[in-house]
């Protein structure tokens, strides 16, 4: 018996999640592919430098909102269902938020890919970050609205099934997958109230005509209300993986049922108010709230911090299990030959690297030297292009026999996967960061400097070094992603029938929730903290921005 | 609650950490003079041709009986003005003021190489002042996407010896 036996209609759910979030992983990793070779100058032919923005769109789009969204919540799904034992409450309420949030997907994927059509009047060449006064169809934010939408209705689907689960369960404390979900669902109901008003109350009614003028500082804080709590809505359920399953993929058990709850709960209040270390250089807005936001972002170390060293201990024991000894050899026992466990642990070792990269980011005045370089790229490809993006595709390799009571097929590409991912992303990243360390931009079609006779002045390496690099990455990196979108649909499709595809027992904790003291379960006292605190940070700067006119000082549309 | 004396212990490393960090931008803040943009004023992004920005360029002022230079920049699709036609041109070792705006979308406006490095928002003006220490020439970059030619929105300041001014060229 597995998932799919037990469960077939959370099962069946879940599957659909995934077909989407794999279709747009296929098409937006194809994208980046492209980019990479028309930004290094290795190949141009694919499309012209304008169509450059309409490919960096959808690639943002597609692999940052979609395939995340949609993994995630075929993920919870599994989690949710399997922890609390019950199929979904209603199966007509969870397909429906399943289909607005893939009509919504469907309506913007067809306002970017419009951009390809020449003379086309629909076009959203925004990015994924869609700043005002440039602006996209009425299509593009209508689509994102829904998507939007649909994964409220699916947290609401999870905390149902909660409820209903508590009443049978008056007095069992919250299944550790359950709480996380909830606890990751929390932070997203609290981060998408500014993505909410900025596009439901500003965006489409100004896109669809209806106000003319916009001012550009507050859809954009609005954004940003939104932006980095999204890296961490992205993070959470990679953690869920490395909290949860990582451990008994070592052959251990997870360290702490405690420290893992204290985590979720530290990562649902701080959030949020870090947004403004992503506006560091922007006007407007006070170096006091960009202070708080810098203190509050390296306090959010903390939680990271202790997933390091909860992850490290799970992997340290599972391999001490498996007959590991002394103080590093141990690392060797580890299972290197299991697919779902390497691209996991390689995922965690590039999330270290991010990590530092990201300890930069967040000095406000250092950050200067590196703000909207390709620094920045190259930092969130280690943590979402490779911390998320890996650990998804690894656990796919786990999941997806449970949800199809079939086995994997090609054992052995699916284990060059993760390892070809990790090449070609180390690649791709250091010289990233190196040509950002130069100043070389983010987000540019071409590398600048071609009119006049100026130069980057690379601090380690040279250009021609870098350029090649990016390029050997991103087609590496390609032929990741082919062998993983390979083994995963034929095993699919024509893997071997099993009962019990994969072993998914999961062992508990070492310190389990008999430690745990109930407080940390008060969703309710945890909510409202992380309420108070975003409060405390965009209250009073929101309000003295819409003072002199929720539009003003207005700027006119431009197209994209 | 259990936690391993381990994790205490790591748990302390990174508080140590993290306090380290704050400390470190802070000691930048006020020893190295390390500062970050501001709120310094809004501004009406339809008529800039009313304000200073209407006549873009490089001005001479006296602070403190100091001789000192602002540079009054607009970034428009796909330029800098001053900065892309023709340079943006300063003398070294003299406190230089940059004031930066958009009429249209916003823009980036980043000396390659640098900590110069700021966005450029219609409706907000950008306040940055440096000394620049040596002569030479800087790249200047549009770094954040402003449409669809902005790969070719770039520039150069031209850092010249103070007694090498040519101070003819002035906006007055």
């Amino acid at each position: 018996m597995t998932f799919l036996h037990k469960f077939p209609k959370a099962a069946k759910v879940s599957k659909a999640n995934f077909i989407v979030a794999f279709i747009a992983l296929g098409l937006g990793g194809f994208f980046g592919f492209i980019q990479a070779l028309h930004r290094t100058g290795v190949f141009r032919g694919f499309f012209n430098s304008g169509e450059y923005y309409t490919l960096l769109t959808g690639h943002g789009v597609l692999l940052a909102l979609i395939f995340t969204t949609f993994f995630i919540a075929g993920l919870f799904v599994w989690g949710v269902t399997r922890s609390l034992e019950r199929e979904p409450e209603n199966m007509t309420f969870t397909w429906s938020w399943f289909w607005i949030m893939t009509i919504g997907l469907v309506m913007a994927a067809v306002a970017i890919l419009g951009g390809l059509v020449p003379n086309g009047s629909i076009r959203a060449a925004v990015l994924y970050t869609f700043y005002p006064p440039l602006q996209a169809h009425p299509m593009f934010y209508i689509g994102l609205a829904l998507v939007l939408i649909g994964s409220w209705m699916a947290g609401a689907d999870w905390f149902w099934s909660y409820r209903k689960w508590r009443e049978e369960n008056p007095t069992d404390r919250i299944p550790i997958l359950t709480f996380m979900t909830l606890f990751t669902m929390l932070m997203w109901y609290v981060c998408t109230i500014g993505l909410a008003i900025e596009v439901v109350g500003l965006l489409i009614p100004w896109s669809l005509g209806w106000v003319v003028e916009i001012e550009p500082l507050l859809p954009r804080t609005l954004f940003w209300f939104f932006g980095h709590a999204v890296v961490y809505f992205w993070l959470l359920p990679a953690y869920y993986v490395w909290y949860a399953i990582l451990p008994k993929l070592s052959g251990g058990r997870l360290f702490s049922d405690s420290m893992t709850r204290i985590v979720f709960i530290i990562f649902l209040i701080l959030s949020t108010p870090v947004g403004y270390h992503h506006q560091y250089a922007d006007a407007g807005i006070s170096l006091g709230f960009k202070f708080y936001a810098m203190a509050t972002t390296m306090l959010l170390l903390l939680p990271s911090l202790m997933t390091l060293f909860t992850v490290v201990a799970s992997m340290e024991h599972g391999a001490r299990q498996r007959g590991g000894k002394g103080y590093f050899a141990w690392v060797g026992k580890l299972p290197w030959d299991r697919p779902a466990f390497v691209g996991c642990a390689l995922a965690g070792i590039m999330f270290a690297a991010g990590g530092f990269s990201g300890m930069i980011n967040a000095g406000m005045n250092v950050n200067l030297l590196i703000h909207n370089t390709l620094w920045i790229p190259g930092h969130f490809h280690l943590t979402v292009g490779t911390a998320v993006a890996l650990t998804f595709m690894a656990i796919s390799y786990w999941l997806v026999p449970q949800l199809t009571g079939r086995k994997l097929k090609f054992k052995t590409l699916a284990l060059i996967q993760p390892y070809t991912w990790f090449l070609g992303m180390t690649l791709m990243s250091n010289a990233m960061h190196r040509a950002g360390l130069a100043g070389v931009p983010r987000r540019t079609a071409e590398p600048e400097f071609n009119t006049n006779a100026m130069s980057f002045d690379p601090v380690f390496g040279t250009m021609g070094e870098m350029k090649w690099q990016i390029a050997i990455g991103g087609t590496i990196l390609l032929i990741s992603l082919i062998l993983f979108l390979w083994v995963i649909t034929t095993s699919w499709l024509a893997g071997e029938k099993s009962d019990k595809p994969v072993d998914d027992y999961i062992p508990e904790p070492l310190s389990g929730v008999e430690h745990t003291p109930a407080v940390l379960d008060n969703m309710k006292l945890w909510f409202a903290l992380a309420l108070i605190l975003v409060l405390l940070a965009y209250s009073f700067p929101l309000w003295e921005m819409i003072q002199d006119g929720i539009f003003e000082p207005g700027a006119l549309p431009r197209p994209s | 609650m259990h936690i391993h004396k381990f994790e205490r212990f790591w748990i302390k490393l990174s508080f140590g950490l993290i306090a380290f960090f704050i400390a470190s931008v802070i000691y930048g803040f006020v020893a190295m003079d390390l500062k970050v943009i501001g709120d310094y004023q809004t501004i009406d992004p339809q008529n800039l041709g009313e304000t200073e920005f209407g006549t873009p360029g490089v001005r001479k002022v006296t602070k403190n009986g100091q001789t000192e230079y602002e540079v009054y920049v607009q970034t428009i699709q796909f330029a800098f003005q001053p900065g892309t036609a023709r340079p943006i041109t300063v003398p070294a070792n003299t406190r230089v003021t940059f004031y930066i705006t958009s009429p249209d979308v916003l823009h980036g406006f980043e000396v390659a190489g640098t900590n110069i490095n700021t966005m450029s928002i219609p409706g907000q003006v950008a306040k940055l002042t440096t000394i620049f220490p040596e002569s030479r020439e800087y790249g200047l970059v549009c770094n954040e996407y402003c449409g669809p030619a902005h790969h070719i929105m770039e520039g150069k300041i031209k850092v010249v010896p103070k007694s090498e001014f040519d101070k003819s060229n002035l906006v007055q």
